[in-house]
């Protein structure tokens, strides 16, 4: 592949979506000077499991997109990695899907597809990791009666650079639930989006962010509620510790005319570690019917609590172990939903980390 | 033997129409082994005494000393108060999200032992604390404090004074909120602490009910910031029959 054609819109940050971006540090994903590269990064980390196949294959993409870099990636890509699921396939283990190359003088568009077929049962993680640049477009169907659990790991190193969009189709009776785990980069963008086609289904956007020290990360919900009797949860918990840490949560719900009994609710909480941190927090709610079960938001951001660190301290525990555990204690909730030890243990490492780094 | 001195305490906070002094030259001395009770009425700074010798950052020490053994206890950290051997049972023990009791303990442990409890007696001693308090044991896995019952959140500030053995207890009204049968058993959790460590105690309370099950040898009014009285275990019925008026028109 060469340089991309030049008829794609360009973002020049005045856009609603792209104002908080930090499009200088986009390294040329947005506008089209990045130099593309074929490196197909995305592999199985282990041996797949009765009831799934990996391959790569032409596919039309699932659900359009207004997001001008999926629109790029569009453009010069037609070949899928797809994770498929047999139809009635209930697979314990969780999958796991490894970026094994990265690079920073080119890029990577990548398009992703996770597949299951009705009433199977699966358990994806996704782990990006190293230094790369990483545009990647990667769509999750959800058949009939069907549940995921879909864990996002972004575990970059310091310079890496990624914008993608994460968007599920739930059809009737299937259950969605992701976990977005954004810890390391210089410029993180995702947009975790779902739209629901079929009554009865339920989505559960989870997240955990850490920005230190000049981090950007920015995490775009957006959930459509264009059918009746669909439920949806957000909750995305954030630090920030350091100096222009950055972290933008959007949370965007549209409750259509059609959706009636719809039941969501979005919260985004953020801690503040140190000062010379920025963390943007702007729930979305539409609603075009009142014939719903209910649908509410809550955002906060706030400091460490004294009182806390206080009680731990008369303990004897040390003002820095005291931190730790609260900031342990803060991702906990989330982090432990992923229901992988291991994976859940090495986070909590790049957390202690991350808060060593910054000097939180 | 251990002695914790409080010599002419002076405390302040700062509020919104400047600083405001609560403790206005406490004296104070707890041996290893003994019980003080401190009586007071509300906004008497019974609490405040008792924060600021725990070294809450809230409150300002414009005068006088505390010591442990000699030991400056104001000059030290939070943390360092703890490992120098005092302990504060809090009236209202703090909610942390997350952090479930058992960590909490063994990290608390740790600390204040210089070296991780060995995993197989560690989880035997906590049963057995957990036991003693009549705690059911899934209490361990639940996030510290988070949704507990007053009586449950006193329960476990007294598992931790059982478990972490410090020379001097403050217990801030440790009673209030606690029907009889949670009292009786906190109180012998104290008594527990008492025999098997040679314990001294600081005993707040706004009433005498507990001082049925602890015993006290020596009983303080506490009134205006100051105590303005001392006597022996008598003077505390002299307070249940009548009441702190006698001290607060003073």
């Amino acid at each position: 592949m060469s340089v991309l054609a030049t008829n794609y819109l360009t973002p020049t940050g005045r856009e609603e979506a792209w104002r908080f971006t930090p499009l200088k540090r986009l390294r040329g994903l947005h506008d089209g000077s990045a130099v593309v590269a074929e490196r197909n990064s995305l592999v199985t980390k282990a041996g797949l499991p009765k009831g799934a196949s990996f391959t790569r294959e032409t596919l039309a993409p699932l659900a359009a997109s207004d997001d001008v870099i999926i629109e790029r990636i569009r453009g010069e890509v037609s070949d899928v990695a797809h994770l498929s699921i047999d139809a009635n396939a209930e697979i314990k283990d969780p999958i796991f899907l490894t970026r094994s190359a990265g690079a920073l003088d080119s890029a990577e568009f990548s398009r992703v597809r996770i597949s299951l077929g009705t009433h199977a049962v699966a358990t994806v993680i996704v782990e990006n990791i190293g230094d790369t640049l990483l545009a990647e477009d990667l769509e999750i169907a959800l058949a009939a009666g069907s549940t995921l659990t879909f864990v996002s790991l972004q575990e970059f190193d310091s310079k890496s650079v990624y914008t993608a969009r994460h968007h599920a189709v739930v059809d009737k009776d299937a259950t969605f639930k992701s976990i977005t785990v954004t810890v390391g980069g210089d410029v993180v963008r995702i947009l975790p989006t779902v739209e629901f086609t079929a009554p009865g289904a339920s989505a559960e956007l989870l997240g955990v962010y850490f920005a230190t020290t000049g981090q950007f990360f920015e995490h775009r919900m957006h959930v459509d509620h264009a059918v009746p009797n669909a439920k949806s949860r957000v909750n995305f918990k954030g630090a920030l510790a350091g100096r222009d840490a950055h972290t933008v949560w959007i949370g965007d719900v549209l409750i259509r005319a059609v959706a009636e009994g719809t039941d969501t609710y979005e919260l985004n909480r953020n801690l503040l570690l140190t000062d010379g941190a920025r963390a943007d927090s702007v729930p979305n709610l539409e609603i075009e019917t009142g014939e719903i079960v209910g649908a509410g938001h809550a955002s906060t951001t706030g400091r460490f609590d004294d009182e806390q660190l206080f009680y731990l301290m008369s303990r004897g525990i040390t003002l820095e172990n005291a931190r730790r555990l609260v900031v342990r204690g803060f991702f906990n909730e989330i982090i432990t939903e992923i229901g992988n030890e291991e994976v859940q243990e090495r986070l909590m490492v790049r957390i202690d980390g991350e808060l060593e780094r910054a000097g939180a | 033997m251990s002695v914790l001195e409080i010599r002419g305490l002076q405390v302040s906070v700062n509020t919104e129409n400047g600083s405001v002094e609560i403790l206005k030259g406490v004296d104070l001395t707890i041996k290893s082994g003994e019980t003080h009770a401190i009586m007071g009425p509300n906004g008497s700074g019974k609490s405040t005494l008792a924060y600021s010798i725990a070294g809450h950052p809230k409150y300002t020490i414009t005068g006088g000393s505390v010591t442990l053994d000699g030991a400056d206890v104001l000059d030290m950290t939070v943390d360092e108060r703890a490992k120098a051997g005092l302990f504060l049972a809090m009236q209202y023990p703090v909610e942390v999200p997350g952090v479930s009791v058992s960590n909490f303990l063994r990290t608390a442990a740790t600390a204040l032992r210089g070296e991780a409890p060995k995993l197989r007696t560690w989880v035997a001693e906590v049963k057995g604390a957990m036991e003693a308090l009549n705690m059911d044991p899934a209490f361990a896995t639940r996030n510290v404090n988070e949704g507990f019952s007053g009586g449950e959140k006193k329960r476990h500030e007294i598992m931790q004074l059982e478990l972490l053995k410090p020379k001097m207890a403050i217990l801030d009204e440790t009673d209030s909120g606690l029907d009889v049968d949670a009292l009786r058993i906190v109180s012998e959790g104290v008594n527990r602490a008492k025999a098997n460590n040679d314990l001294g105690v600081l005993l707040i309370t706004h009433y005498t009910r507990i001082l049925k099950y602890i015993k006290p040898d020596f009983v303080h009014v506490f009134a205006n910031g100051k105590i303005v009285e001392e006597g022996g275990p008598d003077l505390a019925d002299k307070l249940e029959a009548n009441g702190y008026a006698d001290y607060v028109s003073k």
